[in-house]
């Protein structure tokens, strides 16, 4: 059994062939006998007081089963939130509605169609109130969002206050006393980093099942944390988690969206429970805008002062961010995140604000990066202001502020150490494979024939593998779902009598290959061929722990964690084995899939005679318990910090405003990389979300809080004609942190791009007079941007 | 109506849509809803040979009709070869898009059996991804352009383009 380790290599992946052949299950496709579908009627108006709600119609509509309303499921209370700073949401709208698209009532019927039409004749009166859209508006509180709160701002987090327990040092007097010497170069631009819908393609679909008999739930979710799932299921209905099993079938993208814990979630079991008979529900595309959570949504002023040469003397960011009308998992804690990363690559004093407000609009939350892309776009983009201001080559200006590569671990003026980093390696290797000397060439050559051709630089670093057991102290946890506090890392790793293994892993695929990724992991460990390696993921029931797949950790944590469960299983193994080949078991080493004496390669023996000695007493030495199997939890000191840079050339047609990229390059850094073809596949996926929202995508509210961009026409996706191919290269640059070295790569991409894009048409136009342009950079606003330049 | 070769009645609902036929009265559930509207493609399925977003039609107009779905597409067990594309070029992340996906590539290459890459890419442009990009979406469609023409597809290049 003589294998390789695939470690490190482009294998195809194992979950493929069932999705290629349409035999992929998700929740939708679940159809049980019975099987009740559920519809809601949700909120037309952003603020109002409800003033009644008829249902009796509805109620006697062909197929209906039941309709509930607030006063039904009030003894629930309201859904859980892990930082419940400011209002949370009710499971359905209590005597007052607070953004459009809010569930006011819930309709359960024999089939979808019959649900939506008792939904519709569902009388509600409504008391309308004027809304708060406005984030300035909102910080002002001249209209409060919530009777209850003392202000609409629900929390102010500053760069070194956020966490009073580190006594940090406020660096703003530092940045400020920077702006006043005399060869101080100051530049400001506020800037919007826009709110944006997060669009899994496949919808949020919930489908539960109750056994009265067990007192048991079975949930079927699309939900990226089914273990945070059922430990709030329980925590509600007042039940042990293990009588809750939350199963995450084959999940159709994620992106943050489906990490929180959703009211439906709660109410589909809630109707399950009461009515006796499987309820599903899945979220149309046109109701999801209200429904699931969305991301981003600052207005903010970054001010970078520096030196005439290009030395940084420090960066200032004040902001406001939108969190919507209701509280919901992470929501205030999400711009924590691009607090940690305010400094970006460079070495510099910060002062950062960001005020969280409420506004009658759908809840914010994490999607794809969650606070660092906003973090990063401000800092990247008014270095990029700077450089031009001071007549300096985009990379030069960044070389000149790295943290170098002998300064790691570098602690930053948040508290927090990068753990490793050569940002120089990244951007040399950028340079060369780019051919960024020739490409400046190429630009002026087209300026010189009238063309809009500009080149954009972006770094960024960024904090993922969550992670380290103290950020449980900040809110980071899922202890308000009853589970343990930490987000550790968890692996299970059996070796079954056949030697084949099964792993069972507290962290899913929404699209990463985990069934894959983790045979490698144990193919390298114990060299059992790649194809005997089982992966089990997103079934509470199948393992006690986890976490989910969330802030590009699964790798980084649970990958650690199944590593070192591998490697539990190899001291017992070389027991067993020892017994076998009658030596001592520090003497046995791992080699070609099987085991032999040091020194002695020809007399070995394999893993399927070790697995089947493993499993009969009286084939195992003394001592030794049967089973060959180990659980691990893993505890990184540290998160991860993976970093990159890249460069777009773009082409901007004056006379429309239409923005074309013409290449695309990218050097991530994200450690050592398992399977580098799931990797590149992550960055081209996140590359192209940064793009997204550079180019296309705006969730757009009226003044009175009417989303106007709810459908796939309003919300334009990047599509395949959009876009060009990209060009990747990477550094490897391992941590320390776990023992793989790996970073993770879920996020680096989306994190790295937008900035890029909106340089590289600054840098298009900036000949006319353009230093800043706001995303979405859609025709008629860069348009806009050239006329106004140009007079 | 003809679905995978197979003929099959039933009396339904008229707004009933053809995705929801499909899905919920024949357990084909491979071709998904992303969108109801017609914009995303993860419902493409093949109505007399032509990719056709199942959830704008009604399942009586498909009445009589041949419909192909991304379970009739494997012959005999063996992939077809845009299946093989996106499994050989890492074509696809979640999956979810994949199957509407394929279905609308393997119409495209019906037409073109060796369109260039703009051709590729305009041709599958009504069909949205969230995870890859596109851009091994593309690679996959060029590898089975190659095997329909009887070629042998080029070698992967995981970080560069074609």
């Amino acid at each position: 059994m003589a294998t390789t380790s695939v470690m490190g290599g482009d294998v195809r992946r194992r979950e493929d062939p069932a999705l290629i052949k349409g035999r992929g299950v998700y929740v939708d496709d679940l159809q049980p006998t019975g099987l009740l579908h559920v519809a809601f009627l949700r909120s037309p108006v952003a603020r109002a007081k409800i003033k009644s709600v008829d249902t009796s119609e509805a109620s006697s509509m062909p197929g209906v089963v039941a309709v509930f309303t607030h006063e039904d499921v009030a003894e629930l209370g309201p859904l859980i939130a892990q930082v419940p700073i400011g209002k949370l949401r009710p499971l359905l709208a209590a005597g007052e509605v607070n953004h459009v698209g809010e569930a006011v009532a819930m309709v359960v019927a024999e089939n979808r169609y019959q649900a939506q039409d008792a939904a519709d004749v569902i009388d509600v009166d409504y008391d309308v109130l004027p809304a708060v859209i406005d984030l300035k508006e909102s910080k002002s509180d001249s209209t409060k969002v919530h009777d209850e709160l003392d202000s609409n701002v629900l929390h102010t987090w500053t760069y070194h206050g956020y966490w009073a327990a580190l006594g940090l040092e406020d660096q703003t007097p530092e940045v400020d006393a920077a702006m006043e010497r005399d060869d101080a170069v100051v530049v400001t631009i506020e800037m919007t980093n826009q709110r944006l819908i997060p669009v899994a393609i496949e919808p949020r679909s919930v489908m539960v099942e109750y056994n009265s008999g067990y007192e048991r739930f079975t949930v079927n979710s699309s939900t990226q944390v089914p273990h945070a799932l059922a430990g709030a299921i329980a925590t509600m209905f007042g039940m042990s988690p293990s009588d809750v099993r939350a199963i995450a079938p084959e999940v159709g993208g994620g992106f943050g969206a489906k990490l929180n814990v959703y009211n439906d979630e709660i109410l589909a079991a809630f109707a399950a429970k009461k009515l006796g008979r499987p309820v599903k529900w899945t979220e149309t595309r046109r109701e999801a805008g209200g429904a699931t959570i969305h991301g981003r949504g600052w207005v903010g002023t970054a001010t970078l002062v520096g030196t005439k040469d290009g030395e940084f003397l420090g960066y200032k960011l004040e902001a406001i961010a939108d969190m919507g009308a209701y509280t919901q998992n992470f929501t205030v804690a999400i711009p924590l995140l691009g607090l940690w990363i305010a400094s970006g690559q460079y070495k510099m004093p910060v002062s950062w604000t960001v005020d969280c407000v409420v506004t009658n609009t759908m809840t914010t939350d994490a999607y794809r990066g969650a606070g660092r892309p906003e973090a990063i776009y401000y800092l990247e983009r008014i270095i990029d202001a700077y450089a031009r201001e001071i007549g300096m080559d985009p990379f030069e200006v960044r070389r000149k502020n790295f943290w170098q590569k002998d300064e790691f671990p570098a602690t930053m003026g948040c508290g927090f150490s990068l753990d490793s980093g050569d940002y120089e390696a990244a951007i040399d290797k950028l340079i060369e494979v780019s051919g960024y000397e020739g490409m400046i060439q190429r630009r002026e050559e087209a300026r010189a024939e009238g063309r809009n051709v500009g080149i954009g630089v972006g770094s960024y670093v960024e904090v993922c593998g969550f992670g380290p057991a103290v950020l449980a102290d900040i809110g980071f946890s899922w202890s308000n779902y009853g589970l343990p506090a930490s987000f550790n890392g968890s692996g299970l790793v059996r070796v079954n009598p056949d030697a084949s293994v099964t792993v069972v892993i507290g962290t899913g695929p929404t699209g990463q290959g985990h069934e894959t990724t983790w045979a490698q992991i144990i193919n390298d460990r114990l060299g059992i061929p790649w194809e005997n390696v089982r992966v089990r993921h997103g079934d509470t029931q199948e393992h006690p722990m986890g976490i989910g797949t969330f802030g590009s950790r699964s790798l980084s944590v649970d990958g650690a964690a199944t590593y070192n469960a591998a490697e539990e299983i190899k001291v017992k193994a070389a027991k067993i084995a020892a017994h076998l080949l009658e030596a001592a078991p520090e003497d046995i080493v791992f080699e070609d899939g099987a085991a032999h004496v040091a020194g002695s390669p020809e007399k070995s023996i394999e893993w399927t005679a070790i697995a089947k000695a493993a499993y009969q007493a009286h084939t195992l030495p003394e001592g030794v318990e049967s089973g060959l199997e180990a659980h691990t939890a893993f505890s990184p000191g540290n998160a991860t910090w993976p970093f990159g840079t890249h460069l777009a050339l773009v082409e901007v047609d004056a006379d429309t405003g239409d923005v074309k990229i013409l290449e695309y390059y990218a050097v991530d850094d994200c450690g050592n990389r398992v399977n580098p073809m799931i990797v590149n596949g992550q960055i081209h996926g996140g590359i192209t979300q940064g793009i997204g929202q550079a180019l296309f995508e705006e969730a757009v509210y009226d003044s009175s809080g009417n989303l106007l961009t709810g459908s796939l026409l309003d919300y334009p996706l990047p599509t395949a004609a959009d876009l060009p191919s990209f060009q990747l290269s990477h550094t490897v640059t391992p941590t320390d942190v776990n023992p793989m070295g790996v970073k993770g790569i879920g996020e680096a991409g989306t994190i790295g791009s937008a900035h890029t894009i909106v340089n590289a048409v600054v840098d298009a136009l900036s000949p006319l007079g353009v230093k800043h342009i706001d995303m979405p950079l859609r025709p008629k606003r860069v348009w806009a941007a050239i006329q106004e330049a140009s007079t | 109506m003809t679905v995978n070769g197979q003929e099959v009645t039933a009396d339904v609902e008229p707004r009933t849509l053809l995705v929801h036929f499909i899905r919920e009265n024949l357990h084909l559930t491979g071709t998904h809803v992303g969108c109801e509207t017609g914009y995303c493609g993860a419902c493409t399925v093949h109505v007399d040979g032509k990719p056709v977003k199942s959830c704008t039609m009604l399942a009586v107009q498909a009445d009589g009709a041949e419909i192909a779905t991304i379970e009739g597409l494997a012959d005999d067990g063996s992939l077809h070869p845009v299946q093989e594309g996106f499994w050989e070029r890492h074509g696809l992340q979640c999956g979810f898009c994949t199957p509407g996906m394929i279905m609308s590539a393997a119409a495209l290459l019906a037409e073109n059996d060796n369109p260039t890459e703009d051709q590729i890419r305009h041709g599958i442009e009504g069909n949205l991804c969230r995870c890859t990009g596109y851009h091994n979406i593309v690679r996959a469609v060029e590898y089975a352009g190659a095997k329909v023409r009887g070629e042998e597809p080029a070698p992967p290049d995981w970080e560069g383009g074609s």
